[in-house]
């Protein structure tokens, strides 16, 4: 257990091995810091392996005294994985390989030079190496949530303290009452960053008014919508924030007791709070009597087993009592009986994320930011069909476009922009005609999406928007829990009508049938997941009704994406017989002599389009 | 509900430890879900047999358990393959084309997704994103990750095992 005065020596003590990262060289105690992206994205290409291979090639340098490596969170440009920059310069090396790391640690470490071709295109100019925060991707964004992703050793509490870690929680105890930090957050302006976006003091409030014996404090890391990881990159990056926020609301309301659900499909964000819970119960910052104020909390994690209506609330609570993960209907609010019956409040990660930064900044310095009803930044996971996947931070308010055109770099390809698609499952589709809307709470559903946790997927010309409603559908039809009888029927009954209309067997009138029944899903649904489920058909049918028309009335798919309404061809005039397609093809359904015309058996053909994409002639063309 | 064609071989090393852990934890609030990721860490899948021992050192019916572990995607009834290859069907991967990496994996190894080759060496099964999105799409064999993929390239991976 530390003092505070303890703690203070610890951040005095850090600042010389962190202070390379923020440009306070004085008494910095390494040289060199490079720091190597541990998050999901960049292991997967390697990053463990390159830090392994990097402390080799600096130990037989003999450098092991001047330079640090460190393993941090995620840096956001996850398409550029495994990322390793390098301080004090920042120089930002991108897809680095095993064998690069060699001539980096010769080029840079030891000749003082930054290896330049190895170097993020973007940083690179003529007269030389530029700032990260320079390049489109960074310039306009603002890292608040993100603080400390990429910044700081997710597994070493001190590195986390070193930035201010654990001082809103001390503030808050020594100097705030629990209905000061509730006004605190309520003047924020903070809305909740899970999807619904409740203003989350007034969430505290209500459960703080409730008298019990027992309240807490939950963390929704259940993070289910396909395509979105910016709860994962905070838990992996700077887990200390979860804990120091849910410590705060747990004082706020009352609570002694903590819990955080988390998906169990994200194992180094659950070894990262495994980590981090001990750390943090070592130093006494979780625990009996946290910093001598009388005031009690401690945390534990509940591994979720892959089941997406457990992101709803009270679904949620009943999987983390041990029962399959079934909503219940509301009222009562959980704030009056959610976790055992007792008065429990549901933060998502990101929002948790923002509270300590609220409490050490003030709640104006928070509401500056943003839009008039949305305050503050959001996490962006951008996917897709864009240039810079990755995670983006930006203030409520920037539009669809600065974040595809400027930030994501664009379209690969050359291709145009169709739709982006934002709320996962339960959010809809963006047209090109709402891109340049301001990106809030409220003007995401007004123009028929939805915020919901921030997942944003970038889509071509090449996307079918019939079948990526029937995507979603087939999700939505997985997931029902089955409670309720328009969500386990209604969806189902959806996913048939669009299967149907891919398939070329569409009718007219349809198109009235699926919106009645969206309508009907829509009101008479139990939970969230239902209410929202019809979103992905009703958007797609409000912006890009003609494709639907196109596969009822014509029985064409014009993005060509529905195989049943496409067949291959190989023109008789353009093919020199050179046998590629008949020898790629996994069906054996391209038949023909050598130099003679090759010819497509559509009853064998899978409609994969191997052929087309190995003709070196251009023969080959999808109707 | 149906047994599992494959008979269940459990060994006593697996008995006693999930019965260790059982002992352990029976009177925690909330221990199924927990037990049962444990049981399936244990034997690699939930069979009946095993949702019995739970359902017994837990002191609650067998269709309580059965209704848990039919309930969560993580949680499976029938053995695994030796290679357990996953494909991300999220968003992201979707729109990058996951769907063709998915059917040619379904026509070289000549089985659905949920399905086990008849050898038991591949399984396969789908999966809402891995949060690889920057590798998009991707799929992994045993955990290991293959991004970027191509349906080209599915043969020659499947080769190497």
């Amino acid at each position: 257990m530390k003092t505070v005065q303890e703690l203070n020596a610890i951040r005095e003590r850090m600042k010389d091995v962190v202070g390379l990262r923020v440009g306070e060289t004085g008494k910095a105690q390494y040289k060199y810091n490079v720091m190597v992206c541990g998050g999901t994205g960049c292991t997967s290409s390697g990053s463990m392996k390159i830090i392994d291979k990097l402390k080799d090639e600096i130990a037989k340098n003999g450098l092991q005294n001047d330079v640090q490596v460190t393993m941090t969170g995620c840096f956001g440009l996850c398409a550029l994985g495994p990322i390793v920059i390098v301080y004090p310069e920042g120089s930002f090396y991108s897809r680095i390989e095993l064998k690069d790391v060699e001539r980096i640690v010769k080029e840079h470490l030891v000749g003082g030079s930054p290896v330049k071709e190895l170097l993020y295109h973007e940083t690179v100019s003529e007269d030389g190496v530029k700032s990260l925060n320079d390049t489109p991707f960074y310039k306009k964004q603002h890292r608040n949530a993100l603080r400390n992703c990429g910044r700081i050793c997710p597994e070493n509490i001190d590195e986390y303290l070193a930035f201010d870690g654990y001082l809103a929680l001390e503030k808050v105890l020594t100097e705030y009452k629990p209905e000061d930090v509730i006004k605190l957050m309520i003047d924020s302006g903070l809305r909740g960053r899970g999807g619904g976006g409740f203003p989350t003091g007034l969430k505290w409030k209500f459960a703080a008014a409730n008298a019990a014996d027992q309240k807490y404090v939950c963390c929704n890391a259940d993070e289910g919508d396909p395509g979105a990881f910016m709860d994962r990159s905070v838990l992996e990056g700077d887990p200390h924030v979860v804990l120091e926020a849910m410590a705060i609301a747990g004082y706020a309301i009352g609570a002694t007791e903590g819990y955080i659900y988390v998906r169990a499909e994200y194992p180094i964000a659950v070894e990262r709070l495994n980590v981090a819970i001990a750390q943090a119960r070592a130093y006494g910052l979780l625990g009996k009597n946290i910093f001598g104020s009388g005031f009690d909390f401690d945390v534990h994690l509940k591994l979720g087993a892959g089941a997406f209506v457990c992101g709803e609330e009270t679904a949620l609570m009943t999987s983390i009592e041990g029962h399959r993960g079934e909503p219940r209907p509301r009222p009562p609010f959980p704030a009056l009986k959610g976790l055992w019956e007792k008065p429990t409040i549901l933060n998502n990660v990101e929002t948790f994320a923002n509270v300590p930064q609220i409490i050490l900044n003030g709640a104006e310095w928070f509401a500056n930011m943003g839009t008039e009803k949305s305050k503050g930044t959001k996490v962006f996971a951008l996917g897709g069909k864009i240039n810079n996947v990755g995670l983006v931070e930006v203030p409520m308010g920037t539009t669809l476009r600065e974040i595809i055109e400027e930030i994501g770099g664009g379209i690969p390809h050359g291709k145009k922009f169709k739709a982006a698609q934002t709320g996962g499952p339960s959010g809809g589709c963006i047209s090109a005609q709402n891109l340049d809307v301001p990106i809030d709470y409220d003007n995401l559903i007004s123009i028929g999406s939805m915020m919901g946790s921030g997942g944003l997927i970038v889509m071509d010309e090449d996307t079918c928007m019939v079948d990526i409603a029937k995507f979603f559908l087939q999700f939505t039809v997985d997931e029902s829990c089955g409670k309720c009888t328009p969500c386990r029927l209604g969806t189902r009954k959806l996913l048939e009508m669009l299967k149907k209309i891919t398939d070329g067997r569409g009718e007219e009138g349809d198109i009235e049938k699926l919106e009645e029944l969206c309508n009907y899903i829509k009101t008479n649904s139990l939970c969230a997941l239902g209410q929202t489920a019809p979103n992905p058909v009703l958007s797609t049918l409000k912006y890009f009704r003609d494709e639907y028309e196109a596969h009822i009335n014509e029985k064409k798919c014009p993005a060509g994406v529905c195989k049943n309404l496409l067949h291959f061809e190989i023109d008789p005039a353009k093919c020199k017989g050179c046998t590629l397609c008949a020898r790629n093809c996994p069906a054996g359904a391209i038949t023909g002599a050598v130099k003679q015309p090759h010819v497509i058996d559509q009853s064998k053909c899978l409609k994969c389009g191997v052929c087309m994409a190995n003709c070196k002639f251009g023969a080959i063309s999808k109707k | 509900m149906s047994k599992s064609k494959v008979p269940f071989s459990g060994t006593d090393a697996q008995r006693d430890e999930l019965q260790a852990y059982l002992k352990a934890h029976a009177s925690e609030r909330g221990a199924m879900l927990p037990a049962l990721q444990k049981a399936q860490e244990i034997y690699g899948y939930l069979p009946i047999e095993v949702q019995e021992m739970v359902a017994k050192g837990l002191n609650v019916p067998l269709s309580e358990v059965y209704g848990v572990s039919t309930f969560y995607a993580q949680f499976s009834l029938y053995p695994k393959g030796k290679y357990q290859i996953s494909v991300c069907l999220g968003t992201a991967c979707y729109v990058k084309g996951s769907g063709e990496i998915e059917a040619r994996l379904q026509h070289e190894l000549g089985i659905n997704s949920g399905e086990c080759t008849p050898d038991t060496k591949f399984s396969l099964d789908e999966c809402r994103c891995l949060g690889a999105c920057g590798l998009a799409p991707v799929m992994t064999i045993n955990g290991e990750v293959y991004g970027r993929l191509t349906p080209d390239q599915v043969p020659e991976i499947l080769a190497k095992y």
